[in-house]
């Protein structure tokens, strides 16, 4: 390392350890053009999945895009507020920006019928009783809170009736479908 | 410092492209890519599992999102999976990471593709987190500033005049006439709005393949004869901001000298970067009517370069050129610079 | 066989020390740390490298834009061709691929790569959890994504609970054999790991990789500079795979990305039976139980195994036969950006013989094993203490 000389003014002044410089930047984002559809009518309280041009996949939250395919998916389809878990975590670590009482629970929702899933909340539902497969409905915002964003659900709720079982729920219910399985 | 010869290297060309910009794009990244990516691959009648290799640039910054480029590997189509890569960098540099790859032997084609959506931001701020974050950066200057910079030096130097810069913009349409270029107020002192870039979102996506492969999928591929890149330092302080000796080497390495250039696609965003490129790249100050050469007319980050290389392609594939030249920057004040022959004849 | 193009080689490796908060010197500063050392390592200068590729995770760690740009004088990039790579988790291990093409290829003769991240320049769960309008934000970081994916392996393959405690009880006693590494805990006790609170269960806090500042560099170069090295580390096989985040079938536990990145990489190196082939693994385990499902993804087991390789201490650098993350790993030590090109490094210091106390006594083949994104981009390579066959 190459030794470093100051000025005599400077000696025995002690060094600058860090510097604060915060940064701010603003973003002004466009939702694209599948997402406009999409939450246009979540502000209606409908739920919407894209279907994909190649072999009829249901996608759920729509992207626009079969990604196995690298397709554009122009075709919505409206699903039922009702799917299973398909894999879960239970939280204790508070979400920056977000007010949640610990833990909460994040799981991957599979709507019936969607052949993926994505994440969003669980409760009333004690942590110890959530399980892979566990069927589940949505909770919405009252109707006057209801707006084009997505946070109009609330969270999922059990909904009771037979679980799906572990081969056949979550990502494995597109292999347990093909083969004609029970994912409703 | 090569090892190899650029002769003795793999012949690779450039055998589709598409382009789009917009100056506010409302299609997601995703949206955006799909039609661009299968467009190309229409053109050469390759599928995804075709190809060899898959790379990309963009910017987090510029997406505000870390890890945005993540989303947009679904344009690709990426299942069953691929082998595949992504700069933080415009997609020129893409470009040649694939590029190195088919020196390997390893690959016949590759896909390259980069966009930029600059709308969402507030992009002055954007690009002032690029600047040293110790020093510069908590200033906020933005990137007309910056370039304001660099044009004084150039100016009071008597390394350029007023006049050609104002002929630099007659070139970008920007303005019709000298006067009315003086007439412009100062924008960034003594920039004036027709000398810095306005910005536009977009996306570029390219087929490369090798010399085995490239008059298969293309009837007049767009040979590269030469590729190179090269960083100049960051510090304003310790940099000439009248010279840029990294374009000077990159085009000298890519063997911009070794014959007549038809078509200079830089990616120059003021008109004070339009005349440094051609001084340090040994082309004419003015271009001759033969040859085709622009400032870019609005820059979107991270794809400009490659869109530049497929432009320059694009003249080879017209007929417009035997041998055009494209080039890519990052950073601020040209501190980074890619440079790229491409020649109708192969060898 | 082979990488394909020339034959390329490690002869300088370079590591900071990683800890919590690098307050002792800029970005700039631990880069070139790094970065000095490897070329001391190698016994070179920095005018004797070619080209420089830098690799490192998302810019809004550090707050800064393309930082490359700005390093550019502290790695000595000037008047050179730099490129930066990024391909989230995976990137140091994609750098070091990259920078290793470099060579294969014939362009160059030496290459640097650095990969590094300085968490403590910004806050790593904003830059990770930046607030996007058009979804519903829920996910607390890293290990909210990776435990539902960690559930489902638990549930299909029925291991022991435990298993967890296991490797991360293992790789804290492994990093302190090595005076790198982030956490030194010599008093940790296994019933202090398992007695961890859960944080995203099925993950206990001790199952969790730290926040690290820190950089790590090698000098890559041709045959004929390696020829003239004391100890080089031959590449043998280097290999990366991507697939999408979210589609209608994917196995999230053992993604066929990963699987079929490793099929290339032991194509590549010519290796038939990877559990007795390679002596020493360094893997991207950022949550305990990604080493069991790694093993297995890597074919080290049959599927549905991992757990019981862990469990007859298999993995552990006292004993196992197939010593995992001897360095201590990502659970250890782990600056996002870099951790990819550390497990890279600590491979080519197994097979030069230069690991120190961490060494495994006789190491001819070594795996560095990098994964990111939702368990999506993959990077590998094997490296050798002999030239690869012909």
């Amino acid at each position: 390392m190459t030794e470093i000389h100051v000025p005599p003014l400077l000696d025995g002044v002690e060094p600058v350890q860090s510097v604060r410089t915060p940064i701010r930047m603003e973003y002004t984002f466009t939702p694209g053009v599948a997402a406009q559809t999409y939450l246009r009518e979540f502000g209606n309280k409908k739920i919407l999945g894209n279907v994909s041009p190649v072999d009829g996949a249901i996608l759920v939250p729509p992207r626009g895009a079969d990604p196995r395919h690298g397709v554009l998916c122009e075709e919505f389809v409206e699903m039922p507020h009702t799917g299973h878990v398909g894999s879960y975590c239970v939280t204790n670590v508070p979400i920056p920006g977000r007010e949640l009482d610990l833990p909460y629970i994040s799981a991957w929702i599979f709507l019936d019928g969607a052949d993926v899933g994505f994440l969003n909340l669980v409760a009333e539902c004690p942590p110890e009783e959530c399980r892979i497969g566990m069927r589940v409905e949505a909770v919405w915002k009252p109707d006057e809170e209801i707006a084009t964003t997505a946070e109009n659900i609330l969270y999922w709720k059990p909904s009771g009736g037979p679980d799906i079982p572990f081969e056949e729920a979550g990502v494995r219910s597109w292999h347990a479908r093909k083969k004609g399985g029970s994912n409703a | 410092m090569l090892e190899r010869k650029v002769e003795a290297m793999r012949k690779v060309a450039i055998v589709a492209a598409a382009s789009r910009q917009e100056t506010k794009m409302l299609d997601t990244e995703v949206e955006m890519m799909i039609p661009l990516i299968s467009e190309v691959k229409d053109k050469t009648g390759l599928d995804q599992t075709d190809i060899g290799f898959t790379c990309s640039g963009s910017s987090d910054f510029l997406a505000g999102q870390a890890f945005s480029f993540v989303m947009t590997l679904d344009a690709v189509g990426p299942v069953p999976p691929i082998s595949e890569s992504h700069v933080e960098m415009d997609g020129a540099w893409a470009l040649y990471e694939a590029w190195v790859k088919f020196q390997m032997g390893v690959i016949d084609t590759a896909l390259v593709y980069s966009y930029g959506k600059p709308s969402p931001g507030s992009l002055q701020d954007v690009l002032s987190t690029q600047l040293d974050p110790y020093y510069v950066a908590p200033l906020w200057p933005d990137a007309h500033a910056v370039a304001g910079l660099q044009a004084r030096s150039l100016l009071e130097q008597g390394v350029v005049t007023a006049e050609l810069l104002a002929d630099c913009a007659l070139r970008t349409g920007t303005v019709d006439s000298r006067e009315e270029y003086f007439s412009q107020p100062m924008l960034s002192d003594p920039l004036r709005e027709a000398d810095c870039p306005t910005y536009a979102d977009g996306g570029v996506a390219v087929i490369l393949a090798s010399e085995e492969k490239a008059e298969e999928l293309c009837e007049k591929p767009a040979w590269i004869t030469g590729i190179d890149h090269r960083i100049d330092a960051h510090q304003f302080g310790v940099r000439d901001l009248t010279t840029v000796p990294s374009a000077r080497i990159a085009a000298q390495k890519a063997g911009v000298h070794d014959g007549p250039i038809d078509v200079a696609e830089l990616h120059a965003a003021y008109t004070t970067h339009d005349f440094l490129l051609r001084k340090e790249m040994g082309l004419p100050e003015i271009p001759t009517h033969s040859q085709r050469s622009y400032p870019i007319k609005a820059d979107t980050l991270m794809a400009s370069g490659l869109l530049r290389i497929a432009e320059a392609a694009r003249g080879i594939w017209e007929g417009e050129a035997n041998r055009s030249l494209a080039h890519a920057t990052a950073g601020p004040l040209l501190q980074q610079n890619l440079v790229c022959v491409l020649s109708g004849e192969r060898n | 066989m082979g990488t394909g193009g020339e034959l390329a080689a490690v002869v300088g490796v370079g590591m900071t020390k990683f800890s919590a908060t690098r307050g002792d010197v800029s970005m700039p500063g631990l880069v070139r740390e790094a970065a000095q050392r490897a070329l001391q390592d190698a016994g070179m200068e920095w005018d004797d490298i070619d080209a420089v590729v830098m690799g490192k995770a998302p810019d809004f760690f550090e707050g800064v834009m393309m930082p490359e740009i700005f390093l550019s004088e502290a790695l000595g990039c000037v008047g050179k061709p730099m490129l930066r790579v990024h391909t989230a988790g995976s990137v140091g291990g994609s750098t070091a691929l990259v920078a290793a093409s470099l060579v294969h290829s014939g362009v160059h003769k030496r290459v640097l790569t650095v990969a590094w991240e300085k968490q403590s320049e910004s806050n790593a769960m904003w830059a990770l959890s930046l607030k996007q309008p058009f979804q519903v934000s829920i996910n607390a970081g890293a290990g909210g994504y990776f435990s539902p994916i960690i559930r489902q392996y638990m549930e299909a393959t029925q291991a022991p609970e435990l298993i967890g405690c296991m490797v991360a009880f293992k790789d804290r006693q492994h990093a302190l054999l090595n005076p790198y590494a982030h956490l030194h805990q010599p008093d940790l006790t296994f019933d202090q790991v398992v007695e961890s609170p859960m944080l995203w269960e099925p993950i206990r806090y001790s199952e969790t990789c730290p926040s690290s500042d820190g950089a790590a560099a090698m000098v890559i170069v041709n045959e004929e500079e390696a020829n003239k090295s004391t100890s080089p580390a031959w590449i043998h096989a280097g290999a990366m795979r991507s697939e999408a985040n979210n589609f209608p079938g994917r196995d999230e536990v053992n993604p066929l990305a990963s699987r079929e990145c490793a099929a290339d990489l032991w194509r590549q190196a010519g290796i038939v039976d990877p559990r007795k082939e390679i002596d020493v693994v360094e893997m991207y385990v950022p949550f305990s139980w990604y080493e069991p499902m790694w093993l297995e993804s890597l074919g080290f087991c049959n599927r549905g195994d991992g757990w019981k390789l862990v469990e007859s201490g298999a993995t552990h650098i006292d004993g196992g036969d197939l010593p995992v993350n001897c360095s201590g790993g990502v659970l250890s030590s782990n600056p996002i950006g870099a951790s990819g090109m550390i497990r890279f490094a600590e491979a080519a210091l197994q097979v030069r013989g230069m690991a120190g106390d961490h060494q495994v006594d006789g190491a001819q083949k070594a795996l560095g094993h990098a994964y990111g994104g939702g368990a999506q981009y993959f990077a590998m390579w094997v490296v050798g203490k002999d030239k690869p066959a012909a």
